[in-house]
């Protein structure tokens, strides 16, 4: 778990200047994160014209940065230890029976125990990645939702 | 006695028929087919909700009467099915269900056109989800079939034909009258019938040996007539090197398949938002691997009270080892109770088959409709019309399906799954993999990763044991096995991913980064979301 998203993830996100100061810059909402003040330099109307430019402005924006950091930072690590377990664990099936049909605890073998971890860490993962998600990213993937949707509004395509 | 369960189990199938005809009839009241409406079901139900539908999509008869059939079969060799159905689901949930919900709107090909030259991608991917899904509605056929040839007394083959006709004209039915809405009703309906089926046996199994799992599992070993073999893997795939790689094939298919599954796709359509979209992915996981782990305990069950012997006796591929097991744990054949409990589990079996087969039937018509036609008519077409399309490709869908669904009577149903997600992880995969995270991927990229992993893995299966060439497969009489594997996955998934590089790393146009850009804000925040 990662530790940004905690306290400060409450505390930035009421403050946001594209609803105050629609000229002054778009939706970057946190001051909290030291991330704004260059993004505010920006002349807005420039961006008013495509969504493309907007899409663009907003990939390259920190906030979208951070949100996209923080699931991948989760995803990669965690979609490559399953498929590697996943795996490990249909190679050994297929070629190690020995060692799978090694007795552990009364009629269950290695094979039966693996099989039934491949269960447990299933779910596992899908309670750490389902926590993880709510409490690091989906607030502020919100947030740039509408921000990205106001500021395409009016804009051609 | 066999009069009896037979009466027995065609009146609750016909209330099945009846309550589904009913919900398609009250849904379909007062709404006259908006695409949204008829892909997407008003894109209005809950988590909950779509977890059940999803779960209900997912837990075909393959699973129910295949895998346990395999395990009874094989014991610990099937059981490998049931681990990778379930792990498949983390690919879904971490690095697809959000991502496309936020994307797309009514399709697999939605996400990945957004960023392309619309036309090509989406004659590609509507090509291959529409192979993927027949494929797999082959496999439920079959399974229709069987359960029906068990039920009639295994002889009748023109039961068995009219079964699959009857099945055929039910899904057409509910998929042109009732669009989405209605499916997703009677998935619900049904993967609350079969977790109810599935606990109930479950309970019976373990109340047979007082909770004992070692002398189920013990006694499972003994009427298997392998011994402790029956509990290590090694029965089905352990022989020779092709059936070891035959086995990692299949196992790659089945973790990599499902989130290439345009039936499973489009579910994530029907919920609001993708937060939505992950928590039912998440209801759907927990119903998925319970009911998993009971089919483990059935298939061993099976083999321990019925036996191995007797199921392979009653279907070769073991595909009617639960309901067998069902007649045992009621009291045995004769019984009152071993009727009542066969009859109620084929027609939960039959309940799951109509409702998968109308789960699969709606997303072709997606494709063919949303993908295929949309792809090829003049522009400026009525969105009503694409809904004719799509209703009637249903009704094409389906006779296609029944008349494969006829040819392929013999081989076992988790195995024709197997088939059906390899093609999806070989063809659908990659080409979505690449446009949600890739920046370089282009047009052509898309096109060749789709046509890249289609074509082998459809060409290795015609050339591999399961069409020709061996005393079991389609067409025994001729010989063009040249590919050893019975399922193509080992070879075609990673061609999928090599041709989807290549054609990009080769095309003449530079990727788009604008178009870039739009995918990956839109699919990790959800602006501009349908």
């Amino acid at each position: 778990m990662e530790k940004e998203a905690g306290p400060g993830a409450a505390a930035m996100r009421i403050d946001d200047p594209w609803y105050e100061a629609p000229d002054s810059g778009w939706g970057v909402p946190d001051g909290a994160r030291a991330i704004a003040a260059d993004e505010r330099s920006v002349p807005v109307e420039q961006y008013r014209h495509s969504a493309a430019e907007i899409y663009l402005e907003v990939q390259r924006s920190p906030a979208f940065r951070e949100v996209r950091r923080r699931y991948r930072r989760f995803v990669a690590p965690a979609a490559a230890l399953f498929m590697l377990w996943y795996l490990a664990y249909v190679i050994v099936a297929t070629t190690a029976h020995d060692l799978m049909a090694r007795p552990v605890v009364g009629v269950l073998n290695v094979a039966m125990l693996a099989g039934l971890g491949q269960f447990l860490t299933t779910f596992l993962l899908t309670w750490a990645y389902a926590r993880h998600a709510r409490l690091h990213r989906d607030r502020d993937a919100l947030e740039l939702r509408w921000e990205t949707q106001e500021m395409t509004r009016g804009a051609g395509r | 006695m066999r009069g009896d369960h037979q009466t027995l189990a065609l009146l609750l199938f016909s209330v099945f028929v009846a309550v589904t005809l009913g919900i398609t009839t009250w849904v379909s009241r007062n709404r006259q087919g908006s695409a949204e409406e008829f892909y997407a079901g008003g894109r209005l139900f809950s988590p909950m909700e779509n977890g059940f539908a999803i779960a209900g999509d997912y837990m075909s008869a393959a699973s129910f009467l295949g895998i346990s059939g395999l395990i009874a079969l094989f014991g610990y060799d099937g059981m490998l099915y049931s681990v990778g159905f379930l792990v498949a689901w983390l690919v879904v949930l971490l690095l697809v269900a959000e991502l496309v919900r936020n994307c797309g709107r009514f399709t697999l090909a939605d996400v990945v056109a957004a960023r392309m030259a619309e036309r090509p991608v989406r004659t590609a991917l509507g090509t291959s989800s529409v192979t993927v899904s027949v494929l797999y509605l082959v496999a439920q056929m079959v399974g229709a079939g069987s359960l029906v040839a068990l039920l009639l007394g295994g002889t009748s083959d023109t039961a068995r034909s009219w079964t699959v006709v009857g099945v055929g004209a039910l899904m057409v039915i509910y998929v042109s009258l009732g669009g989405m809405r209605a499916t997703t009703w009677i998935q619900i309906v049904k993967a609350v019938l079969l977790m109810a089926g599935a606990v109930a046996l479950t309970v019976l199994v373990l109340v047979r040996f007082h909770g004992d799992i070692n002398a189920l599992l013990t006694s499972a070993a003994e009427r298997s007539g392998k011994g402790t073999d029956f509990l290590s893997p090694g029965l089905r795939y352990g022989g020779s090197w092709t059936a070891r790689f035959d086995f990692i094939s299949l196992g790659l298919a089945l973790v990599l398949g499902t989130a290439g599954l345009p039936h499973i796709l489009s579910r994530f359509y029907t919920v609001p938002t993708a937060r939505a979209a992950r928590r039912s992915v998440v209801w759907s996981i927990g119903l998925i691997g319970s009911f998993y782990l009971m089919t483990i305990v059935l298939g061993f069950g099976a083999a321990a009270l019925v036996g191995s012997a007797d199921v392979r006796a009653s279907n070769a591929s073991g595909n009617t080892a639960v309901p067998l097991l069902a007649l045992v744990l009621g009291g045995g054949e004769g019984s009152t109770g071993g009727t009542v409990l066969f009859a109620v589990v084929a027609a939960i079996a039959f309940a799951t088959i109509l409702a998968v087969v109308a789960g699969i039937t709606l997303a072709s018509s997606a494709s063919v409709a949303h993908d295929l036609y949309a792809s090829f008519r003049r522009p400026g077409g009525k969105q009503r019309s694409e809904v004719g399309v799509a209703r009637v490709a249903a009704a094409g869908i389906g006779v296609v399906a029944i008349g494969l669904g006829l040819l392929a009577q013999n081989l076992n149903v988790a195995f024709l799954v197997g088939l059906a997600f390899a093609v999806a992880a070989s063809a659908n995969l990659p080409a979505l993999l690449y446009s949600l995270f890739w920046r370089n991927f282009t047009t052509r990229g898309a096109v060749w990763a789709v046509y890249g992993g289609l074509l082998p893995a459809v060409l290795l299966v015609l050339l591999s044991p399961v069409v020709s060439g061996s005393p079991t497969s389609l067409f025994p009489g001729v010989d063009l096995a040249l590919f050893p594997l019975e399922n193509p996955g080992l070879v075609s998934i990673p061609a999928g991913f090599l041709a989807g590089w290549i054609g990009t790393v080769t095309s003449p146009e530079p990727p788009d980064p604008a178009k870039h850009a739009e995918t990956e804000v839109r699919s990790l925040t959800g602006a501009g979301a349908a």
